[in-house]
Formats: C-alpha cells, structure tokens, sequence
C-alpha cells in the first residue's frame, strides 16, 4: 500500500528527517512511536503532502503510484487520509458544510454518521472553535468516514481525549480499518501515532517504529516496544545507533 | 395576493440581475412591492392589512402628517447629496408604514433600478409604528449597459416606535460605472429593533454611505451587518453608527470585508451616552489580492456603566485552513471558495428565514463564480 523510501524531508532549510524507509502492506496497521519533536508528525504531514515540509531525496509510493510530487487534494483523491491532533479553526465554516463538500458524489447520510459519533449537535458548529479534546477528535473521525481513505493516518488519536471518548473513537477507528473483519479480507490499512498507547486496545497493530531525531531506529512488535519505551524510556533509544 | 409585477421593457439579461439584487417579479414570496426605475415608479401595493407601500407624492397626499416625517432625522443640509435630493420638486421614493400591531413574515421588496446614465434620487419614509413588526428587501441594480456617470442619490428615514421592529435588508448589484450615495438615519424608542443588512458582491464605482441609528428608548437595540467584496476599481466607503441614549439600549456592528484589488474602508462607531448600554462593533477583513482594507473602530462612551467593545482583524487565509481542506480532497480553489464562504457566513439575530436565506444565495451566486 505504502512504500517510502530513503526520504529526507526539509522544514525550511533545516533537514528534520533523514532517510526514512517504510513500508506497510494492504491490511496491515502501524505504529509510530517516538519522544517529542522526533519527528512523527512531520512524516505524516509529508506523507500527506503539506507545502512546508519539501523532500528533498527518496521517494513516496502509493498504491505502485508515485505520489511524490502530488498535492494534498490528490493524495486524498487516491486514498490517503489523516486524523490530525490540532487541526485548524475555521471561522464560519460549519462542521456540516464540510462534511457536504467532502461527501459529494458519495451520498453519505451525513447525520446518522454523525449521530454514531455523537457529533449530530455540532454540525452547525464552526469547525473545531471551541470544541474539546473528545470533539475534536470525534469530528476529526466523522470526516474519516465520510472520506473514506484506503490508507489512514492518525496523529495521537486519543491526546485531549477522556476515558469514554476514547472508547468511542477507538472503536468507530477500528472499523474505518475494517479491524471488524476477517483478516484476509481486511484492505485498510493504517499508521498511528501513540504516546500511551491507549488506542491500541482497540486497534490491533501489526508493526511498530521508533523514531528519535528525524530518523526511523528500530522495527518491532509494536506491544513489546512500548512495554520497552514504558520501562525504559526513550533513552536507549536515543543512544541506541543500530538501524 | 400581491399581484406579479410587470417590466416588460427590461431585458432578459436585466431581469436576472434584479434576482440577483433579491427582487422577485413573480412576488411568491413578497407581501408587497415598490419598483423604481430611473424616476418612474412602475409598481407601489402591499397585499399585507396594516402595511401601506406608497409613493413618496401619494402618502403626503394621503397624510398630512407625513410632513413630521421628512428630513427629520436626516438633515437636508448634511451634505451636497442632501441639498440635491431636498431640492427636487417632484421628490421620488417610497413610503412605507407599518401601522400599530401590523406584522408582514414575506417581506416588501423595494427595488431601485438605474437604466439609463444620470442620476437617481430617491427620498424613502420607512414607520413602524406601536408594536409593528416589518421586514423590507432592498434591491438595487443598474442596467448591465447603462453608460458612464450613472449615480444613485437614497435618502432613507426609519422610525421605530414603541415595541416595534424593522429589518431593512439592502442588496447592491451595481457595476463598475456607478456611484452611489446612500444617506440613511434611524430612530429607535423604547424596546425597538432596528436591524439593517448590507450586501455588496458585485463591482461598483463608488459607495459612500454612514447610516446612523439614535437609539433614545429604553432597551432599544440596533444591529448593522455589511458583508462586501471589492474588486478592482471598486472604492466603497462604509460605516455604520449607533448613538445609545436609552437605558440599557444596545448596538451590535458587524463587517466581513473582502478585497479582490479594490479598496474598502470600514468606518464604525458606537457613543454609549447613557448608563447600561451596551455596543460591540466587529470588523474582519481578507485581502485576497493587493487592495486596501481600512478599517476605523471607533467606541466612545461618557459615563460610568456603558460597556463598549471592539474588534477588528485584517489578514489573509491561513495556508493551514486551506491544505486542511485539501487533506479531505478538496482543490485549492474549493478550499479556498469554502472558506471564504465561511468566512462571510454571518447570522442575523432576529431576521426571518426568508430574508437570511436570500442574502445566503446572493453570496452563493458569488461563490459560484469562484469570489
């Protein structure tokens, strides 16, 4: 689904991420782990296709396609989407205006989606003013369903977010990555961001990564990672040199 | 049932700008009508009981009073508009009244129509009396060929008695050869509503115009919105004032500005005179291409217990808002028409559906062709 390879990605004139190589298959989720400020966000922002994050080496292949050089709107258009920790405030653009413009030809019922993630109050809502953690979140997620992506990226699913919430969100994620499905049939695929890896009670994952300073060190058992990164902490990994 | 109106010499192409200034000729959603165009009046009834629409040369003839009316809370010696418009001899406009308890839910549809190049005066008489409630479109458009020097001079004077409202929604379809002066004043008693609306989309030479509400009755309120774009060569001088003078009266001034290359300049000013008044006046703006946005707040209060807020923002759109947009499959272009339309999005307090809808699809219209 995903292959990334040898990317080195510039903020400015500063490189933040140096020689990244991934790779996730159809059906398959991944975690991103990694201290703050490592550089997990920047990677998705890239991966999704934001102008202040310019590559400058290696490559992006999406579904065999070399999605590069595309834009945003085009890499959404082929199945890439994102769940974003601190997506922006709009002022006037109503939450249910947007999820009109990004449905468009798909005829969703906009409300009994919004309905299953108690979001059906807030549709004539500016989007994301004044909304909390949770709602930020669950809007984040009902604009998920809608688009649909074949590939999904989430950024902290559950910061900001309390305990109930993050049932919610878990589950309606889970089955945005068809988790409810027998595996051979899963075609989802996803890479998630965690610090506390709450999520992954309700996302079985199949891989994790630890980045540290812009670079991707180690490949794993996402569960024994952050069992490891529990104990220990990221110091080893920050010392470690092994990738 | 308020009968269709007839404008047979106006051509397809003008008939469509009038709908797009709010007018509808077929009146499905009009109680009554006044048509202008240049200075015949072609059309003045109201199917509503207790609401009159007239002449302005008819209701002297039918009121003697309406003398207490004119040029009262405008002066006639304001300005070089005034002294033009005081000066005709054959004074042209409408006069509408609402008389004591009446209420129309489809509002009037006054329209102004500029056809040929000089200048349209009109004097406009707008009473609510006791308890009325009154709702009034105002569309004005020229001709889409109507030549160079083309200027529309409008007097207009509200009364808003006792418990009564008005909303006076003005909807200006001009183009880039006409000059429009506007010269408007308001007087509000105790528990009056006056809400007055301005939207501008389309090009036009010059606007200058500072409507001004005295809110002398106790817990009078006044709410101005203008949402205007100016394109290139467009000047447009705007302002709106509230006076507070009642106790616990209130004002609320509400601009969304858009520069496409022209210049707008929005004025403001709130004067809490009176103890528990309350004003706040908003002024956001975008700069879409180089142009001039101005914006001049200005608050005064004179005594202890009025409460005066401003605020005022001029920028562009986030490159943030616009690739947020795009992550959900949105062009550039449709990323950035969703959140200029957003931006223009103001909800009106208090306005019927019908009229909030109609400034809706005026910005629509707009929209479509991508601002």
């Amino acid at each position: 689904m995903l292959h990334i390879e040898d990317l080195h990605v510039n903020v400015g004139d500063k490189e933040v991420l140096h020689d990244i190589n991934l790779h996730i298959n159809e059906g398959e989720t991944h975690v991103l782990l990694g201290p703050n400020g490592s550089g997990k966000t920047t990677l998705l922002m890239t991966i999704m296709g934001f102008t202040n994050y310019t590559i400058t080496e290696g490559k992006i292949h999406f579904k065999g396609e070399d999605v590069t050089t595309m834009h945003a709107h085009e890499r959404a258009k082929r199945g890439i989407g994102m769940l974003f920790q601190r997506p922006p405030t709009i002022s006037g653009l109503k939450l249910g205006k947007l999820l009109t413009a990004i449905s468009r030809t798909k005829n969703e019922n906009i409300t009994t989606l919004a309905e299953s993630v108690h979001m059906d109050k807030f549709l004539e809502r500016d989007i994301n003013k004044g909304f909390s953690g949770g709602e930020i979140k669950r809007s984040e997620v009902l604009q998920l369903m809608i688009q649909k992506p074949d590939f999904i990226m989430l950024d902290e699913p559950e910061s900001g977010v309390d305990l109930e919430n993050i049932s919610l969100i878990g589950t309606a994620i889970g089955s945005l990555l068809e988790k409810d499905k027998h595996i051979v049939k899963r075609q989802k695929s996803g890479l998630v961001i965690t610090h506390t890896g709450y999520i992954l009670d309700y996302l079985e994952t199949d891989r994790g990564h630890v980045m540290c300073d812009g670079q991707i060190k180690c490949h794993g058992n996402p569960r024994e990672i952050l069992q490891d990164i529990k104990q220990r902490g990221y110091k080893e990994c920050l010392e470690c040199r092994h990738t | 049932m308020p009968s269709h109106i007839n404008a047979p010499e106006l051509s397809k192409v003008d008939q469509e700008r009038l709908a797009q200034s709010g007018i509808d000729l077929a009146m499905k959603n009009r109680c009554g009508s006044y048509l202008q165009m240049d200075q015949d009046i072609v059309h003045a009834e109201c199917a509503q009981e207790g609401i009159e629409v007239l002449s302005y040369k008819k209701a002297f003839e039918k009121y003697e009073w309406m003398k207490d009316y004119a040029w009262k809370v405008v002066s006639p010696e304001k300005d070089e508009i005034t002294q033009y418009v005081a000066g005709q001899k054959d004074p042209k406009g409408y006069v509408i009244i609402a008389h004591e308890g009446s209420s129309n839910i489809l509002p009037i549809q006054a329209c102004l129509y500029l056809g040929r190049g000089q200048i349209q005066h009109v004097h406009n008489i707008i009473i609510a009396e006791e308890g009325a409630e009154l709702h009034i479109i105002s569309g004005c458009t020229s001709g889409a060929h109507v030549g160079k020097g083309g200027a529309h001079y409008g007097i207009s004077e509200f009364y808003v008695k006792k418990d009564a409202q008005i909303s006076f929604t003005m909807i200006h379809n001009w183009t880039e050869d006409i000059e429009v002066y506007p010269r408007s004043a308001s007087v509000i008693e105790e528990n009056g509503v006056f809400l007055s609306n301005y939207v501008c989309m389309q090009p036009v030479k010059k606007v200058q115009m500072y409507p001004t509400a005295t809110l002398i009755g106790d817990n009078s309120v006044a709410r101005f919105s203008s949402i205007v774009i100016a394109s290139k060569e467009s000047f447009m001088d705007l302002g709106s004032r509230a006076i507070l003078e009642g106790k616990g009266a209130s004002a609320e001034l509400i601009t969304r500005a858009i520069t496409k290359g022209g210049t707008i300049i929005s004025r403001g000013h709130i004067n809490g005179k009176t103890a528990g008044t309350r004003g706040h006046l908003e002024c956001k703006g975008l700069i879409l291409q180089d142009g001039r946005i101005y914006a001049i707040p200005e608050i005064e209060g004179s005594v202890v217990g009025t409460e005066l807020s401003h605020e005022a923002a001029v920028g562009k759109i986030a490159r943030d808002e616009i690739e947020y947009l795009m992550s959900r499959g949105l062009d550039e272009n449709e990323a950035t028409a969703t959140i200029i339309r957003g931006f223009l999005d103001v909800k009106i307090t208090g306005l019927p559906e019908a009229l909030q809808k109609q400034i809706e699809a005026i910005i629509d219209v707009a929209e479509k062709s991508g601002f």
